[in-house]
């Protein structure tokens, strides 16, 4: 399939390694990715922060530059909510962008949760506000991470909880921030977890600022590094299993057909 | 003052934010269970929503009918445009030589009202109302009824927006409101009184608030406070930083719509939250707190953008968006970026930034941007 | 301009035409899909439930049940609404029924080892009992005052339903809803069945 891919200004000045990671996922999928390289802002942060005639001429910006555009991809929670819930509401033309993230594309759109990736290390996953309220994703990311080689997933108490991080927030109510990332810690330190991981990198870079200021040792890394690594999986590899992302990608093209066709 | 102000000193008080934390805990549980013991909760938020919206779209016509019933039932209506004028009219309305009890709620809490408990030795009472039924002129109060069983005068306090149009609307409202405020199946005691009542009817801000369609989604509002009780901001800070309204995410609400956005409390209010939406999902009557808090930050900024100097915020604000209103200037202003924060960076992270951005590095790292963003690597792509 | 008329000008400046009046979803349950029988189990279990101490007996047995439930309180004097049907309190001795004509005085019902009354309706899924101040139940100070209550709920005035509730009473009559024992008072539920 041919999927754009929204990097998120977020992304694509301070976690680069994510956008990377989700286009190499995709490719290995067999799929076909695009960057329209006019995107910058889908307008969230304005948005939230009260400023609306530069987040909705931010937002017309965006479903200009994705206007041709049929499954659009982002590896961020919010910023695919923000498309699909406050774009309406800022002008209703702009209802009806097909904006997925990263799971949920993956999931739904795509069928798949075993993207034969490979991490030998012990995870905990934070399900972000919007991931779980605004966009509804339940346990896809969790069965994607399931499904992957040597992770070992470890249940995070009070999951459901916010972590502090809510944008302006972190600035404007900073000590509340941080009064609620530190019981978010405390939580993922009860994990035992060497990595925490998420939907968002925005939450990641709070709940991870956090984590290095304590010098923790725990790291903060985003859902798409994951999904996309094939760390440790070098042998099998060798061994002959190059056939896998062919088969896979033939069976996601057919699946995804049959979805259409309903 | 403001909420991250007043927040401070609550933050740093180890014992009540464990005590705040506990009650939170077990009034999450409480409502979790009582709500999924009804197998149509949602289908009664849907209802509840409805009816709430009912009541204020033709308000006005509401309070006529109220007001008749309980005329006709032998009672009387007085209006009060703002607290004090409510206080002028409940002081006449009382004996003056006895002492009245009180029935607390929202609006007695709001215009400041004090006093002991009803019981069976007062000869008057002031009652904080749940509901007044339009249809039939009937109070309803969530206490045992002490307070109505008085052969002297009973005063009733409400805001005009506590009316419901009709007596069955209660089969709603009597579900939504025990299990969303004590996690109960019902309030332990529940009474109503028809006719016979001094009512005080209250708008103080209300008109103003119902003006727009975001003020009118505050008002639909029961008093139930579950969106303080999920709420991870009221659970670490408590209610004193809200300030002398009501506290959690529906006072971060009001205070602002009844009180206006140019005082440092009401401008701040709106950003006294994550967004995170836990107190929309249990809201039962489907207030979206969120989205109402995103819509009072709009007017907060439309505020002091006329202010003759532009605050920093409003000028980083828009330097951001013009950068990022044009592909070659915002690379452009991430290249500048990344060559700032490689002169501030040590050993892979910054731990210090200037201007507004320091509250961030107060507590918490930022990660070095890499050299290269993301275009500029999809560009070199073989 | 009186505040009457400077608030309601000010609702319908602020409200305009208004915009035609809203539709309410009704399509929550209004019946338990339960039978009878059930609809009185579940009502025994949810009053347990509300920490009210409940006991189920035949319509035959209510009376020497009434009196063994106040023997066991070592109960002496108690209060009862004047048109209590007179058999209730049939088999009791050495209680003396303080009957509420004329009124009794504040003190002596806060002296009383209680109050017996029957009600106007019960609630199955809430384990409500419902006061009117009809029949058998007296004025609302009956109830408050005394320190236990003892509420006779016969099978037939079950309803499943709050809805079902609000259906049945009627609204111009003074109302006080039961759910549990109130702060510091006792309560028993005495259901009758047939
Ligand atoms: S806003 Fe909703 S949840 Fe909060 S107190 Fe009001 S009715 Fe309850």
């Amino acid at each position: 399939m041919r999927i754009a891919v929204f990097i998120t200004c977020w992304g694509d000045a301070l976690f680069p390694g994510t956008g990377k990671a989700m286009v190499r996922l995709l490719e290995r999928l067999g799929h076909e990715v695009t960057f329209e390289p006019a995107q910058t802002c889908c307008g969230q942060m304005h948005w939230t922060t009260g400023y609306r005639p530069e987040a909705i001429s931010l937002a017309r910006r965006f479903a200009e530059v994705f206007r041709d555009h049929e499954l659009i991809v982002t590896p961020s929670a919010s910023c695919a909510a923000t498309v699909r819930t406050a774009y309406p509401r800022m002008d209703p033309a702009l209802a009806g962008l097909r904006v997925y993230e990263l799971t949920e594309l993956l999931v739904d759109i795509l069928g798949v949760t075993d993207v034969g990736a490979s991490y030998p290390h012990r995870v905990t996953y934070h399900p972000t506000c919007h991931s779980v309220r605004a966009l509804g994703l339940g346990d896809r990311p969790l069965r994607l991470l399931r499904a992957v080689r040597g992770l070992e997933l470890a249940g995070l108490p009070a999951a459901d909880e916010c972590c502090g991080f809510g944008g302006a927030f972190a600035i404007k109510n900073a000590d509340t921030s941080v009064a609620m990332v530190a019981d978010k810690i405390a939580h993922i330190h009860e994990t035992g977890a060497d990595i925490v991981c998420a939907t968002d990198d925005s939450c990641l870079a709070h709940i991870g600022g956090a984590l290095s200021r304590l010098r923790s040792g725990v790291r903060a890394v985003h859902i798409a590094e994951i999904l996309a690594s094939e760390e440790g999986a070098g042998e099998r590899a060798a061994a002959g299993t190059g056939g896998v992302p062919g088969r896979i990608a033939e069976r996601m093209t057919r699946r995804v057909r049959r979805s259409e066709a309903r | 003052m403001r909420f991250a102000d007043a927040a401070r000193p609550e933050l740093a008080d180890p014992s009540s934010r464990r005590t705040r934390r506990q009650a939170a805990t077990r009034a999450r549980a409480r409502q979790a269970e009582a709500t999924a013991g009804l197998p149509d909760w949602e289908r009664l938020r849907e209802a509840g929503a409805a009816i709430r919206d009912r009541t204020l779209r033709d308000l006005g016509a509401h309070l006529e009918a109220l007001e008749a019933s309980v005329t006709e039932e032998g009672g009387r209506v007085h209006w009060a445009r703002d607290a004090a004028e409510a206080r002028r009219i409940i002081s006449r309305l009382l004996p003056g030589d006895t002492e009245a009890g009180l029935v607390r709620s929202d609006v007695t809490d709001e215009i400041g009202l004090e006093g002991g408990n009803a019981g069976p030795h007062t000869r008057a009472a002031v009652v904080g109302a749940r509901f007044l039924v339009a249809e039939t002129g009937t109070l309803v109060v969530t206490d045992p009824g002490e307070s109505l069983t008085f052969p002297g005068t009973v005063v009733v306090v409400a805001g005009i927006e506590d009316t419901v149009p009709t007596w069955s609307d209660l089969e709603v409202l009597l579900q939504l409101l025990p299990r969303s405020e004590a996690g109960r199946r019902m309030h332990p005691a529940v009474s109503t009184r028809t006719g016979d009542l001094q009512l005080v009817l209250l708008d103080n801000g209300r008109t103003r608030a119902l003006a727009d369609e975001t003020g009118r989604a505050a008002l639909r509002c029961i008093h139930c406070s579950a969106c303080r009780d999920v709420c991870p901001v009221y659970e670490r800070t408590g209610a004193r930083p809200y300030g002398p309204g009501r506290a959690g995410p529906i006072g971060a609400v009001l205070t602002p719509q009844l009180g206006g956005v140019e005082a440092s409390l009401g401008a701040s209010l709106p950003f006294a939250s994550t967004l995170c939406g836990a107190c929309a999902d249990v809201c039962p009557v489907k207030i979206d707190i969120p989205g109402l808090l995103v819509h009072l930050r709009g007017e907060v900024v439309e505020s002091r953008r006329r202010r003759p100097v532009p605050t920093p915020e409003l000028l980083l604000m828009r330097g951001l968006a013009w950068s990022m209103g044009d592909e070659r200037r915002y690379e452009q202003t991430l290249v500048r970026r990344a060559r700032w924060a490689g002169l501030l960076a040590r050993d892979g992270r910054i731990r210090r930034l200037p201007g507004l951005l320091g509250k961030w590095t107060d507590a918490r790292d930022l990660p070095v941007p890499p050299r290269q963003s993301f275009r500029a690597w999809w560009r070199r792509r073989p | 301009m009186s505040a009457r008329e400077d608030i309601l000008r000010r609702v319908r400046t602020a409200l305009g035409d208004g915009g035609g009046p809203v539709p309410v979803p009704r399509e929550y349950r209004r019946r338990a899909a339960l039978s009878r029988r059930d609809v009185v189990a579940l009502f025994g279990e949810r009053v347990a439930d509300s920490r009210a101490a409940v006991r189920h007996v035949g319509a035959d047995e209510l009376v020497t049940a009434m009196a063994a439930m106040l023997w066991a309180r070592e109960a002496k004097g108690i209060a009862v609404p004047a048109d209590l049907p007179p058999g209730w309190l049939g088999g009791l001795e050495g209680v003396r029924a303080l009957t509420d004509v004329p009124a009794l005085d504040p003190a002596v019902l806060a002296e009383s080892d209680g109050v017996v009354t029957g009600c106007s309706l019960a609630i199955a899924e809430t384990g409500t009992v419902v006061l009117d101040g009809g029949r058998a139940q007296g004025r609302r100070e009956l109830t408050l005052i005394p320190r236990h209550h003892l509420c006779v709920v016969h099978a037939d005035q079950i309803v499943g339903t709050v809805p079902e509730a609000v259906a049945r009473l009627d609204p111009y009559r003074p109302l006080t809803w039961i759910s549990g024992p109130p702060d510091g008072r006792g309560l028993e539920v005495l259901v009758v069945e047939d």
